[in-house]
């Protein structure tokens, strides 16, 4: 996520409707705590993490203590993305889709090796590595699966995230829209519209592929 | 067929689950919850009642053989320093499927031929699969699998390669997690050793 | 299990003489039939011999690694009669350039899907297939990734281990060696603005082809909708999706579309070498992995012979976390059926809780909750751990009869649930066997087929148990059939563990490079999902040379569309849900 610049620091361009509020930073305490609280994720799940997100959502780990069992199907309704396996090439563009579609303010999860940075699958030829590489990560919970409890280790440092967080004396000018990440397109292989220069560039002479510099 | 009789069986199915969850409670008053004893009750074959276990507060007990992210041993020296156990000889390198784990030789600086013991030891975390192979091959017990799993972070590209430094561990930590295989792998060092040391004897015997 | 009765092999050869001929390769026992002939040997083999049932089809990239050698592909066919037996293998040959094959779909409905596949993978058109188009990949992606030659993005050496790693010692993260930084490669000349993508084109042409079979419904003036369920929608269990043909609220034409999952199971399967597969096996459906491991281990220890046979007390241990593996699968397809059917999470979460239970004793034993990577070849990774076998013990005989009489209580005779499920997604009896349906899916439509009574593996034949049927096959007996599975499955727990021997666990020293001899093997067993069968092709090396796997979620699909025409969108996803589909084994 990017960071906010803070409304205190010098030079800052308060909008006309924010001068007339008066900032108040104990409000952000009470905010917080309510948006901890009910971090509402999208029910989504790709692959074998999505497993033990189910198991984490079930009777033993029981997420509703955390106010996390609400799990959304639509993105519209959602706080949190846990991106729980393995993305490949063809899913990537629902992804960044549904990311997307998700209102501000919106946290994402790489749950599991896969997600983090491609897992034991990096290699293929199918295979995103890294969610991050696409969309902005908010907390990377290890393991090839994260046991549930690692799952709710990783949460408890979103909603520490939250903590630190200021949204509401922050003031961001809502008037004007996000703007969305572009969605990646399904050629020969994927192709992100923002490495158009990249490729056009790199295919000019060959094709462009990985070059590994050979060991010493 | 008598309309609605089966919906209400399964409705009294739950309303058991309810209520036992109360009686449940009221047997233990008080020590069903935060303490081990509980923890395991409630997963034990008599488990009703309420399931969930408490964490962070209170945690499932992680089973010996509980495998997540390596690490490598080294033995304290009488003087503190850390000795490694790793020979770098690679057979944990070739045995992993995903191929997440690099080693750096050491040279001996005067002769150029390699030492016993790796300059640098590098796990990509994002790439392990937790299969635990390095740990059942390596021929020297000297990488094993951790019990941590709490290692959720903000950032990967800065963490989420280990090196030596962050991978090293001592042998008591690895005595601590997994009790019983580490006495049964020191039973049979011991064996070893005292074998050698008999065959040593016999042959200095044989020379007197 | 490649071998046949010896009356048999003298008409098969007999009856074709010159067309069909016995494989000669070192290690192989099946039988090559001529390119041209082959729709006539089906015919026959199905008709008059009774092979009616085909397992598996799959296809090897046979390139030439000496000067001498030939190149070609190899399209392999296991065959099975219903009524039990070992399997017949056929494989036809095609030049590599230009590769066709004519199409077995019109005899054996089963064979759609991997036909499908071998075509998006390899390139082998398959002449007479109703609709030839690309499954696991996107159309319009370039090349066919499994073909020997050709190489990814991340491609870093033919055969694992890397140098890289050891003695090398240069790390490094691939993708900061890539031009884009991700896992990419474009052709030369690739120009990304101009590129129109047409990837759902095909896929809607031929839901609406499909369509001309059954446009009979067509009584009113209306118009027919196409919807797409998926990929990303709470009922399809993971990444999958089915494109829909409606009329009205009434189904006409449904194609399923998956790949969502596709992570190259089998590209990185043969760059693995034989023992580094057997983790990657535990994510191809990652709800039964050690029934997985079972499968491969039953196929590589088929070609190493004598050096392979497990231990006593290994087969043993084997047989009990395979079939502790079944019931909690059946646990969790139950709950989450009822989930589909709308009874949001109280049948699910019971269901987990015996779940939770059973991945107690797995994690205790093999080390992890999910991914056990527990098999070795010739038994096992480790022994039950001190006081597992007694936990075992009390489970099968004190708590899981008990909490499956209470599930079975709770839901069997539940109107909602008969009304939903009885007469919905029906399959008959032959459709069944003509779209090799495996598994539940299978025995609920009344064929009393089960790998471990037909074919038996391991140690089952020392088991006393009843191999579970129901006449219906619909979704209510898909329902059925698993909850006698359970109480079957705790039948055999209960009788291994009271007759479990002492002694050693595994055969042999578990070395990390694992010799295996030249040759074929097609491992199966009778996984949870159905069939999983590992189709392994050895050349003496220290890698497979080609690792296909049969799975049985994904050739059960094939009857999707049949099952789910002329009823409504909600029945579609219950149908989908009593399948029990697990997306990677799927896609793998």
């Amino acid at each position: 996520m990017t960071e906010t610049p803070n409304l205190n620091t010098e030079g800052y361009d308060i909008s006309p409707e924010a001068r007339a509020n008066v900032a108040i930073t104990t409000i952000d305490k009470i905010f917080n705590a309510g948006r901890r609280y009910s971090v509402w994720p999208m029910m989504f799940g790709l692959a074998c993490c999505a497993i033990e997100m189910i198991s984490a959502a079930a009777g033993r780990y029981d997420l509703a203590r955390f106010g996390m069992e609400v799990l959304r199907p639509s993105p519209r309704q959602s706080d949190l993305m846990i991106v729980s396996g393995t993305v490949t090439k063809k899913m990537l563009p629902q992804i960044v889709r549904l990311y997307n579609q998700m209102p501000d303010p919106k946290y994402v999860m790489a749950m599991g090796a896969c997600a983090s940075g491609g897992g034991p699958f990096k290699e293929g030829y199918n295979v995103v590595s890294g969610v991050d590489k696409y969309i902005p990560v908010d907390v990377y919970v290890p393991g090839c699966p994260p046991t549930p409890q690692a799952l709710l280790h990783g949460l408890m440092k979103i909603q520490e995230k939250i903590d630190t967080e200021k949204h509401f004396t922050n003031f961001r000018d809502r008037t004007k829209p996000i703007e969305p990440i572009p969605v990646p397109i399904l050629g020969p292989d994927i192709i992100d519209p923002r490495d158009y220069e990249t490729i056009k560039d790199g295919v000019k002479s060959g094709p462009l592929t990985t070059v590994i510099p050979a060991v010493e | 067929m008598n309309f609605g009789f089966g919906i209400l069986r399964g409705l009294m199915v739950t309303m058991g689950h309810f209520i036992g969850t109360f009686v449940e409670d009221f047997k233990w008053i008080g020590k069903r919850y935060y303490t081990p004893e509980g923890v395991a009750h409630r997963s034990s074959k008599n488990a009703s009642g309420i399931f969930t276990v408490q964490y962070p507060e209170e945690k499932l007990p992680v089973p010996e053989e509980f495998r997540f992210i390596p690490f490598l041993l080294y033995e304290e020296g009488p003087d503190g320093e850390q000795q490694d156990r790793c020979t770098s000889c690679g057979i944990c390198a070739k045995v992993c499927p995903p191929q997440c784990i690099w080693i750096v030789r050491t040279e001996d600086p005067d002769t150029g031929r390699p030492v016993p013991e790796p300059v640098e030891f590098y796990i990509d975390i994002d790439i392990c699969m937790n299969c635990g192979y390095c740990a059942e091959y390596c021929p020297f017990d000297a990488i094993k699998m951790d019990h941590q799993y709490e290692l959720a972070s903000y950032d990967r590209h800065s963490a989420h390669i280990y090196n030596k430094e962050k991978l090293s561990m001592s042998v008591d930590y690895y005595a601590q997690i997994r009790p019983t295989n580490y006495r049964r792998e020191e039973d049979i060092r011991i064996a070893k050793e005292e074998e050698k040391a008999a065959k040593a004897a016999a042959r200095a015997a044989a020379k007197e | 299990m490649t071998e046949m009765a010896p009356a048999q092999e003298g008409t098969l050869e007999a009856r074709f003489p010159g067309v069909v001929t016995h494989d000669e390769r070192k290690g192989y026992e099946g039988y090559i039939v001529q390119l041209d002939k082959l729709t006539e040997v089906a015919q026959v083999l199905r008709d008059d011999l009774g092979y009616d049932f085909l397992s598996s089809v799959t296809a090897v990239d046979y390139l030439a690694q000496k000067e001498d050698e030939e190149s070609y592909f190899e399209v392999v066919y296991h065959l099975y009669k219903s009524t039990g037996g070992s399997a017949l293998v056929l494989a036809v040959q095609t030049p590599r350039d230009n590769p066709a094959v004519p199409s077995l779909t019109p005899l054996y409905p089963g064979a759609e899907f991997q036909e499908r596949e071998a075509f998006d993978l390899y390139g082998i058109d398959f002449t007479d297939h109703p609709d030839m188009r690309r499954i696991l990949m996107w159309e319009g992606f370039e090349g066919f990734p499994m073909r020997k030659d050709w190489k990814e993005p991340y491609f870093e050496e033919d055969v694992k281990p890397f140098a890289n790693r050891w003695p090398g010692g240069q790390v490094y993260r691939i993708e900061d060696h890539n031009p884009v930084g991700k896992n990419n490669q474009y052709p030369q000349g690739f120009d990304p603005e101009s590129w129109s993508p047409a990837i759902e084109d095909a896929l809607y042409d031929s839901l609406r082809r499909s369509n001309a079979e059954y446009d009979e419904i067509e009584d009113l003036d209306t118009e027919q909708v196409i919807v797409n369920l998926g990929p990303q929608h709470p009922s399809t269990h993971g990444v999958f999706r089915m494109a829909v043909l409606m009329d009205g609220e009434t189904i006409v034409a449904l194609k399923p579309v998956m790949g969502y999952l596709h992570r190259n199971h089998e590209k990185i399967g043969e760059r693995n070498t034989f023992l580094h597969n057997m983790p990657f096996t535990d994510r191809l459906d990652y709800i039964t992995s050690l029934s997985n491991n079972f499968g491969y281990a039953l196929a590589v220890e088929k070609l190493m012979g004598a050096k392979g046979v497990p231990t006593e007390r290994a087969e043993y241990i084997r047989v009990i976390m395979a079939e502790l593996t079944r019931i909690s699968s059946h646990l969790w397809a139950i709950g989450f059926l009822l989930n589909d059917l709308g009874a949001f999470f109280t049948p699910s979460l019971y269901a987990i809780e015996e779940r939770e239970l059973l991945l107690d004793i797995f994690e205790a034993t093999t080390g992890s909750r999910m991914m056990n990577n527990y098999f070795r070849f010739g038994g096992v990774a480790r022994d039950f751990p001190e006081g597992v076998l007694e936990r075992i013990g009390e489970l099968v005989t004190e708590r899981l009869p008990r909490k499956v009489d209470e599930l079975d209580r709770y839901l069997t005779n539940n109107e909602i649930v008969r009304t939903r499920c009885e007469g919905i997604g029906v399959l008959s009896p032959d459709e069944a066997i003509e779209y090799s349906m495996a598994g539940p899916m299978l025995r609920a439509s009344g064929v009393p087929y089960d790998v471990r009574r037909a074919d038996p593996y391991s140690i089952y034949e020392q088991f006393d148990f009843d191999v579970a049927v129901r006449y219906h096959g619909d979704v209510y007996d898909r329902y059925l059939i698993r909850l006698d599975e359970i109480r079957q499955s705790i039948r055999i727990v209960q009788q291994a563990v009271e007759r479990i021997p002492d002694g050693d666990f595994l055969t042999g020293k578990n070395p990390y490079q694992v010799r295996v001899p030249a040759g074929e093997a097609f491992g199966r067993v009778e996984g949870p999902k159905g069939e999983i069968g590992f189709y392994v092709v050895s050349n003496g090396k220290a890698n497979p040379w080609r690792y296909h796997v049969r799975a049985p979620s994904f050739i059960n699909l094939t009857a999707l569309e049949k099952m789910c025409i002329g009823s409504k969108v909600a029945d579609v996803v219950v149908v989908l849900g009593s399948v029990d589909i697990i997306l990677g084994e799927v896609d793998r």
